[in-house]
């Protein structure tokens, strides 16, 4: 599609990697020595490179993962909701182990981070179709259907959305209605220079957590001179307990759609790229319908909704596993079919970004926030929320509560509010922005959720991710499974992040067996914020945040964890476990 | 012409060309930044290691991706900035398994460098003892995944005629390794190939042939700082007062192989001086087998690999005011713990079941009530009692022991030379 408006702009081959991979594992289950040859020799690469890039997104087999490919979620939410009860289950009804496939193979079985259905966990993807709420006996059905040749396809699941608050009095910000070209017809109104002003005074920043302000990036792309330039939408929400972009994309694409029109209008792109998580490969359908509908509609294309010279398209981009690559860069790395690493930042995205062009990359609710603030209009946005932080936050609720899932707040909502609203139950920590961002004792419950006073430490901002935890759930363990889902997920380049997080598991793992003395909590303290001063991405630096502030906020609950018996000379040793091996050679 | 700009690095005014790499412009004016990825013809530079970290304008970030510009503030060398690149080092250290007295490029190894100039003497963090294979499939070289520290050098600077790389990261996370791809290899010219040797900051990269009839290392790094003034390392004092009274010593070998022992007689005729002024508690030296006195210092020669070298280890603990980890093996395992990554059993299996010098019918895994037991791992000393002092090396020179511990006992200040740290 794109070549035809833009003939003199070809995107090149290596950017087709990605999707060349995709086709490969879902037809044949696996990348097999072969493939890696074909696609080294049609990419001019060599081998190792190919290989770096398979190797580097979890999605990628290299051994075959069975006919039915079943990836169960792991975070901490599905953790309590039941996800070993879901393995077990599974395991015995397919015969799989997880991690491997069965003797037959037919069912492969792994597990996975955070799949974005946080609100309907325990759930699973099979073949990439969603399966929600799982249990005992469900699990039973779908595995004895499978054997008996239903396609996943045919039972999967259709996630809710479960939008369960939106502001009163009609003042939904997202869910409001949207005419398709509304919004882009009003940016040519405005014009791509006043937009900018109008930005600023909206003070939209983006909402994939960083809150950088909107309008000075689009402003710094659009002084650029290098053609083309791209806009990307940021759709890999990874971060555990985050589904917002889930609903806005099934419920609302058109308004991720408009809002990428209007930046690509406003910083004279011409092509824009969705970059959409693997996991969320059962909404590709929907965003391709939606795309295909604005073609039609002469809102995409030549000439979009009849603005002159105007070119501009948009076209969907599969990643495969890897919550690293929701950093702008690392997203960059990966859509052009490398591994996704973040970059240093010799450059920024918008002088040099995806494919060495100037490039905007945002999340998809700050897209839709665009599209919706054109279309309201900055006066009515502006009294939404409260001075300094105006509009509504998408927030996705989990953990123990009644009502999980989506809530639109206004900015300047506290959180005992919202745990009100989510009939949370007995809430004793709550986990605000995921495992990257902040813990939050039931004490603070008084604090507002906006933009503001991030230093200050007195409003919360939260990128999305809220999940409630009640007082039976056991801090350490939550904690172990974010250090877990770091180590894993750390792209490996710098040193803080691959051996921080895997060093900090370790001790992890003594405190949890009650070898940890006082010091090991203050080195633990000192060894998080190593790597918050030194690693390369915002996954390091932001790895041990949780860690250090639940050691200050829940002080009495790591007191007790610790060696009592300590003397400050002997540690403890677990003299049984370091010979257990060992003893196995007794007669 | 290059247009000029001020910058200040730790106080100090200094003019650079606009957009100039800092790690250049401080390297040209005499300050010392580590680096263990930072290459210079490289670019744009990788950032990988993260060890170059400074405060630039107020914030932390790594001095090899900055470009110099007009008003630039950089700190160096503040207490808390040389703490925090002290520990990426030691974090490399504890992440892979650096053997150095069995590495081929011990004494011109980058890393182990880096580490003499910081002046560490053992790791503040556990090791982590990941088992990797080392790849002698290559057929020029092998490369030796458990010296790696991924720095990304050879992945980007070691490329085959047609552009294509010769080694990239393979996987992610904790499991990240560099693979080499056989065919391009294979294809490198003699040059290229040494290239890649010498660009790898560690003894990863290892040239067949080359380094295996003759060592490469002429050891450049064993004998000056690179550091005008080096800032001096351990000013640590002992805790008892100057006096005359005779002070006890106790000695043990645990999961080692005496060589510090032999080190620590190596003082010659100065042992006679010694003699006068301390005496010699339990010690295979004066074959006491249990304490007889409380004891002012303890030297712990090797790690702990079985049950009774944990009694014994906190035996010492019990009788000593001073407890000093001797050696590389005492200090965080060492030689010994070369096993850790491979299971026990197959440890066991190897050195009873299959080898080829086992009498037939002896095949036998020794297993006894009266016998210590087999840890999972050798320990370091310090992660089984609290260790007040370490001295690295395999052996440590026995006039530094002799140093340290006189130093220790009569409470005097003192500091490691630059040419004291040796790890092999």
């Amino acid at each position: 599609m794109a070549d035809s408006i833009h003939p003199v702009f070809n995107e090149p081959s290596n950017t087709q990697m990605m999707n060349q991979l995709w086709e490969l594992q879902l037809r044949n289950g696996l990348i097999t020595d072969e493939d890696i040859k074909q696609l080294a020799l049609h990419h001019r690469l060599s081998e190792i490179e190919v290989e770096g890039v398979v190797s580097f997104y979890h999605f990628f087999h290299r051994k075959p993962t069975g006919k039915y490919t079943i990836y169960i979620n792991n975070s901490i939410v599905a953790e309590h909701k039941g996800y070993q009860r879901i393995v077990e289950t599974f395991e015995r009804e397919t015969g799989a182990q997880l991690g491997s496939v069965d003797r037959t193979g037919t069912f492969g079985l792994f597990e996975t981070p955070c799949i974005g259905l946080s609100d309907q966990e325990p759930s699973a993807l099979i073949n990439f179709y969603p399966f929600t709420q799982l249990n005992a006996m469900k699990v039973k059905d779908i595995v004895s259907r499978l054997k008996n040749g239903v396609t996943p396809a045919e039972i999967c699941d259709q996630p809710e959305d479960n939008i369960r608050y939106m502001p009163p009095d009609n003042k939904t910000m997202f869910f409001r209605e949207l005419k398709p070209g509304a919004s882009l017809h009003k940016a040519h109104a405005i014009g791509a220079h006043h937009l900018i002003d109008e930005l600023k005074k909206s003070e939209l920043a983006g909402r994939g957590g960083a809150y950088f302000p909107t309008w000075i990036k689009w402003q710094a792309a659009q002084k650029q001179h290098a053609h083309p330039k791209f806009v990307v939408c940021n759709a890999d929400e990874g971060e555990p307990g985050t589904f917002k972009d889930r609903v806005l994309m099934n419920k609302v694409p058109h308004s991720l759609i408009e809002g990428m029109i209007v930046c690509g209008f406003t910083i004279g792109a011409s092509h824009g790229i969705i970059y959409l998580r693997g996991e969320y490969r059962w909404l590709k359908e929907k965003l391709e319908q939606t795309i295909r509908d604005y073609h039609q509609w002469g809102l995409l294309g030549k000439n979009c909704g009849g603005i002159k010279g105007f070119h501009f398209d948009i076209r969907i981009q599969m990643g495969a596993g890897s919550y690293v690559c929701g950093e702008e860069t690392a997203l960059l790395e990966s859509l052009e079919g490398k591994r996704g690493e973040p970059r240093t930042k010799w450059f920024f995205p918008v002088e040099k970004g995806y494919l060495q062009q100037p490039t905007v990359v945002n999340n998809v609710e700050t897209f839709c926030a665009v599209s919706q603030i054109l279309d309201l209009g900055t006066a009515e946005y502006l009294k939404l929320g409260i001075p300094g932080s105006p509009g509504t936050k998408l927030i996705s609720v989990s953990g123990d509560c009644k009502l999980p899932g989506l809530y639109e707040i206004e900015w300047g909502m506290t959180v005992a509010e919202l745990l009100e609203l989510c009939e949370a139950d007995n809430p004793y920590y709550i986990q605000v922005s995921g495992p990257s961002g902040e813990c939050i004792s039931i004490k603070e419950k008084f604090r507002r959720i906006s933009m503001l006073d991030l230093l200050a430490r007195k409003d919360i901002r939260c990128g999305g991710s809220f999940m409630v935890f009640n007082k039976d759930r056991d801090l350490v363990k939550a904690l172990m499974n974010f250090a877990d889902f770091f180590k894993k997920e750390s792209c490996g380049i710098c040193t803080p992040c691959r051996a921080g997080n895997f060093i900090i598991q370790r001790k992890l793992e003594r405190l949890d067996h009650g070898l940890a003395i006082p010091s090991d909590l203050e080195e633990l303290k000192t060894w998080g914020n190593i790597m918050k001063c030194t690693s390369r991405c915002g996954l390091g630096k932001t790895a041990s945040n949780s860690l250090i502030i639940a050691m200050d906020k829940f002080k009495d609950y790591f007191d007790q964890k610790l060696d009592k018996d300590y003397n400050g000379l002997s540690l403890k040793f677990d003299m049984e476990a370091a010979t257990r091996e060992y003893e196995m050679y007794k007669k | 012409m290059a247009k000029m700009v001020n910058i200040q690095i730790d106080g100090k005014n200094i003019q650079a060309e606009e957009g100039k790499n800092l790690m250049l412009v401080a390297r040209e004016n005499g300050v010392f930044i580590p680096s263990l990825c930072y290459y210079e013809h490289i670019e744009p530079p990788l950032g990988s290691c993260r060890v170059c970290t400074c405060k630039l304008n107020g914030k932390h970030g790594p001095a090899c991706t900055e470009k110099v510009s007009e008003g630039l503030v950089v700190e160096v060398n503040s207490p808390e900035l040389i703490d925090t690149r002290k520990a990426l080092v030691e974090m490399m250290f504890a992440e892979g398994n650096h053997i150095c007295p069995a590495c081929e490029k011990s004494g011109q190894c980058d890393l182990q460098h880096m580490a003499y100039e910081l002046g560490i003497s053992s790791t503040r963090f556990p090791h982590l003892f990941k088992d990797r294979v080392i790849d002698y499939k290559p057929s020029r070289i092998v490369m030796e995944h458990n010296r790696c520290i991924k720095c990304l050098r050879c992945v980007v600077d070691v490329k085959s005629k047609e552009g294509k790389r010769v080694f990239n990261y393979i996987n992610r996370g904790n499991e990240t390794f560099v693979g080499v791809d056989y065919e391009e290899e294979a294809k490198l010219s003699d040059d290229e190939i040494m290239n890649a040797m010498h660009i790898c900051p560690t003894g990863a990269i290892i040239v067949r042939g080359v380094s295996l009839s003759k060592p490469f290392g002429d050891r450049k790094y064993d004998l000056e700082s690179v550091q005008k003034h080096r800032p001096a390392t351990e000013n640590k004092s002992g805790q008892r007062p100057l006096n005359q009274e005779k002070k006890i010593v106790a000695t043990v070998s645990l999961a080692g192989c005496f060589g510090c022992h032999m080190s620590l007689l190596d003082i010659d005729t100065d042992l006679l001086d010694v003699v006068e002024l301390v005496s010699f508690d339990k010690s295979p030296l004066t074959d006491i087998k249990k304490f007889t006195n409380r004891c002012h210092i303890g030297l712990i020669e090797g790690g702990c690999c079985n049950s009774e070298n944990i009694e014994t280890l906190k035996y010492f603990r019990e009788h000593c005011d001073i407890l000093v980890a001797m050696g590389e093996c005492a200090v965080w395992g060492g030689l010994p713990s070369m096993r850790n990554a491979i299971p026990i059993s197959e440890c066991l299996e190897e050195a009873y079941l299959n080898c080829v010098t086992n009498e037939p019918s002896s095949n036998i895994i020794p297993y006894h009530e009266d016998l210590p037991k087999i840890l999972d791992k050798v320990y370091g000393c310090n992660e089984i009692v609290k260790i007040d002092y370490f001295i690295p090396g395999c052996p440590p020179d026995a006039n530094h022991i002799w140093k340290v511990v006189k130093n220790l006992l009569w409470g005097e200040e003192y500091s490691i030379l630059y040419s004291e740290f040796k790890y092999d």
